[in-house]
């Protein structure tokens, strides 16, 4: 399954197609910007190769019309500009299908996005169907100068290239098989015998080569090394010396070097080299570029996992960290000093690779932003509104599982920012705004949360309307005394839409109550503000990870929960002054501040007898706070959170279930519903008072 | 139904012959008060001894706790309260039965709280007589078949429909 190899293509090709797009889309803001047409033209390159390597034929097929249409921009003769961007976007979509599904196209759908690429580049269908072979047979002659000569070739691997298994003579034996080959090795750098590591490849070839072949050819025999030698192939008639050759150490997904020039080094350029043949070669500055990032790839080594491997190994180290606590509490009950010391080293292991799992499964917020600029770029083209769409945070991290739950709920936010928050441009004129509309997507830390917020400049929530309509729904009684806060939250109901009109994108109604249901089931929080004229922001809380919490344990009665410490503001004791100044009422005086509060013995319908010394935990979610009162704080624990069954699905006050050091089970308290039950508790509490 | 068919039936299944269509199950025989009942093996993971048990505030009666089984935090149901029968203490014979049905499409794993298991065995799904006087615990859509095991009647109980 993992080496299937069309699989890995796909991936990849996923991988790229993404890439594809973000470049794509910021080509449409810097037109000029010759890396992004590069990185474009290499991405394009690299899906062709590898799609006609793995029988993605009709993969292969378009992009090599797509990659030629856009090889005129890349030569510099056309300028990309937005529509020629709207297209590559289409065309890039087509592939996604191709690749994916490519019985429920048409190549029709491809050849018109060919023919309109085409147009816009303002080559005739002729002149671009000329442009393939002219691309090709350019290629021959430029190499073939030498014909009869033959090339000069040097071949210097990387020290390590044996480990892996590459035998350098096989490579020799191949450029054998194209024409009579001279070899010469370079043995100057090969230690003395007792210094001489047999697993390090110190030698260095130089090969002549006669033979009328291509320099492709050359290039085909070391496809594989390619990424792990320097490779100078020279031809012979150009006098054979390597300041005048072709650095063709290029990673793999270099454009193809017998057509194109940018891979010319910078010092080779000047010199009127046979290769100088080569059409247009490009300018020094984006081989420097591309040189830079070659020495950044090589720094970041990165490693391809598959996800479900990652949560396997995220389940493992929950059971240790189970296992670990387990051990904990039996070595701190015993009296053998040895044990503990171990204990404690097992324990700052586990908590240690608690972490760095947990930080592999981390995950940009970058990756996720990306795909959003797609959506407003299209949308802000159906609507008719133009948007600048600014992302602020992309290297904030979250857990990958969380980061995918988090995609559809700002799909919806993003679309209603620009479908009801931007107004149109009539009336951003009226109220002498810019044309362009603003939407702005920001991720940062707070403590152990992060925000995720979606703001907008447009003409902000209309309060009174919200108002009007919730009374329409019956919600609330006419006249009522509510907060702007208040009636904000009823965009939140299910089935409430302001829309007057319903378009394709929003107004269904469906959608915000949607939002709200995933945040909070990610034990995340969702706010809406606005101002009135000058655009409304929803932000969003969400902690770090679903699958390990820091925790405190707590006992009530017989039974044994944890509250996420992330929720927990502060502990007190609860005297028995404060409870005969509450008067039976659940407040709590905290430093001047009415907190109310929750005796968990009896949510809990707890038996026996309360403890003599009741303590109180403040909790909080967002601006309210409640108090739990509890019997016995017990100390922090470390939560590898498991979700409640389908069978318990109808409990609100708990979130979930961990398993304690004693191999017993202990709930955790969802602090949102409890402080929602302590709210409206209290409300009830101050009603018979004011009567 | 007659004895001799069931014995043949058992014949053909012990000679490694395919099963007759729908006609034998194999069950696990369970005690619950003063009633057997029989759980098909095919959804039955495995049988424990009881573990403490976590009590869940606000669930639904007949599903009070959470156990701990092998690292996995599940639901313990006791069908007792579901079928208006008596508590009982834990007795030496208590078990924890760990099944596995599916609910609304989903697969659900959960423990029975049992009084007794007693054995696994097959049984007819053919041997279903007129409904008998049974006890009246017993809500007819809870009922998949009755069948009989050593002369008495066991029902087959629709574990999705009871829990779900």
């Amino acid at each position: 399954m993992e080496l299937d190899p069309t699989e890995t293509f796909r991936q990849e090709a996923s991988e790229l197609l993404d890439s594809l797009e973000t470049v794509l889309l910021d080509l449409g803001q810097t037109p000029q910007d010759r890396d992004l047409i590069d990185a474009a033209f290499r991405a394009l390159h690299t899906i062709k190769g590898s799609g006609a390597m793995f029988g993605f034929d009709k993969v292969a097929a378009f992009t090599h019309d797509f990659e030629t249409a856009f090889d005129l921009i890349r030569k510099g003769k056309i300028d990309a500009n937005h529509d020629i961007v709207t297209v590559s976007l289409s065309a890039r979509d087509y592939i996604r299908t191709l690749i994916e599904d490519p019985d429920s196209t048409d190549p029709i759908i491809g050849e018109a996005i060919v023919e309109e690429l085409q147009r816009l580049i303002g080559a005739g269908p002729a002149a671009a169907k000329n442009a393939a072979p002219a691309a090709e047979t350019a290629a021959e002659p430029a190499p073939g100068n030498p014909a009869s000569a033959g090339w000069r070739i040097e071949i210097a691997f990387e020290p390590g290239i044996l480990r892996n298994g590459t035998n350098p003579l096989v490579l020799l034996d191949d450029l054998r098989a194209l024409g009579p080959c001279t070899v010469e090795a370079d043995l100057g750098a090969v230690p003395v015998l007792e210094e001489l590591d047999p697993e390090t490849c110190l030698i260095t070839w130089t090969v002549t080569l006669e033979s009328a072949c291509s320099q492709e050819e050359i290039e085909d025999v070391f496809m594989f090394v390619r990424d792990e030698m320097k490779l100078v192939i020279a031809p012979l008639a150009a006098g054979g010396q390597s300041g005048f050759g072709l650095d063709m150490s290029m990673p793999g997904d270099a454009a193809p070097a017998t057509a194109t020039a940018p891979v010319v080094e910078p010092e080779a350029a000047p010199a009127p080299a046979a290769r100088a043949a080569a059409p247009a070669p490009a300018a020094p500055a984006p081989e420097k570029a591309e040189l830079n990032r070659r020495a950044e790839d090589k720094g970041t080594t990165t490693v391809r996992v598959q996800a479900e491997r990652l949560d396997e190994l995220m389940d493992r180290v929950g059971e240790l960290v189970i296992a670990q606590a387990r051990l904990s509490q039996i070595a701190h009950s015993g009296t053998d000093l040895a044990i503990k010391a171990i204990a404690e080293e097992i324990e700052r292991l586990a908590s240690g690779l608690r972490d760095s799992t947990m930080g592999v499964r981390m995950v940009p917020m970058g990756s996720l932003f990306g795909r959003f600029r797609r959506l407003v770029h299209d949308l802000s083209r159906d609507l008719g509104k133009p948007v600048d769409f600014v992302t602020v945070g992309e290297d904030t991290e979250m857990d990958k599982t969380m980061i995918e739950r988090l995609a559809d709920p700002l799909v919806h936010l993003i679309r209603n920012a620009i479908d009801h928050g931007i107004e149109n441009a009539d009336d951003r004129a009226r109220t002498a705004k810019s044309a362009t509309g603003r939407i702005e997507l920001a991720a940062r830390y707070v403590g152990a949360q992060v925000l995720v917020t979606v703001q907008d400049d447009g003409a902000g929530l209309n309060t009174a309307r919200i108002r009007a309509k919730a009374e329409e729904n019956g919600l609330i009684a006419p006249g009522a005394n509510l907060s702007e806060h208040e009636i904000h939250q009823f965009l939140f109901h299910p089935g409430f839409s302001t829309a007057k009109t319903i378009s394709a994108l929003s107004g269904r109604g469906v959608g915000m109550d949607v939002v709200k249901r995933t945040i909070e089931a990610m034990r995340g929080t969702i706010d809406l503000t606005t101002i009135p004229g000058h655009g409304s922001s929803v932000t969003l809380r969400l902690p770090l990870t679903l699958a390990i919490i820091d925790g405190l344990l707590i006992r009530v009665g017989e039974g044994r929960y944890i509250i996420p410490l992330s929720a927990v503001e502060e502990c007190i004791e609860l005297t028995a002054e404060a409870e005969a100044r509450a008067k039976g009422r659940s407040f709590l005086n905290v430093r001047g501040d009415l907190v109310p509060f929750l005796r968990l013995r009896d949510v809990f319908d707890a038996e026996g007898q309360p403890d003599p010394h009741q303590k109180v935990i403040v909790t909080s979610i967002g601006d309210t706070r409640v108090g739990l009162v509890v019997d016995q704080i017990i100390g922090s624990h470390q939560t590898v959170i498991k979700s409640l069954s389908k069978l318990h699905s109808d409990v609100t006050m708990f979130s979930g279930a961990t398993i304690l050091g004693d191999g017993s089970a202990a709930l955790i308290l969802d602090v949102a519903q409890l402080v929602t039950l302590g709210q409206s508790r209290a409300e009830n509490d101050r009603t018979p008072e004011a009567a | 139904m007659t004895q001799a068919q069931m014995q043949g039936a058992g014949a053909d299944a012990g000679a490694g012959l395919p099963p007759m269509g729908e006609t034998r199950l194999q069950v696990l025989m369970v005690g619950l008060g003063n009633e057997i009942f029989a759980v098909e093996t095919d959804m039955v993971r495995e049988i424990i001894d009881p573990v403490p048990v976590t009590r869940v505030a606000g669930a639904r009666a007949f599903l009070p706790a959470l156990v701990n089984v092998r690292g996995n935090v599940i639901p313990l149901a006791d069908l007792r309260i579901r079928f208006g029968m008596p508590k009982s203490e834990q007795t030496a014979d208590t078990r924890i039965v760990v099944i596995e049905v599916e609910i609304d499409g989903d697969p659900v794993t959960l423990g029975l709280l049992a009084d007794k298991v007693y054995e696994v065995t097959e049984v007819s799904t053919r041997q279903m007589q007129q409904t008998p006087r049974l006890g009246s615990h017993w809500r007819p859509e809870f009922i998949r078949f009755i069948t009989k095991w050593d002369e008495e009647f066991v029902i087959v109980p629709d574990m999705s429909r009871i829990l779900g």
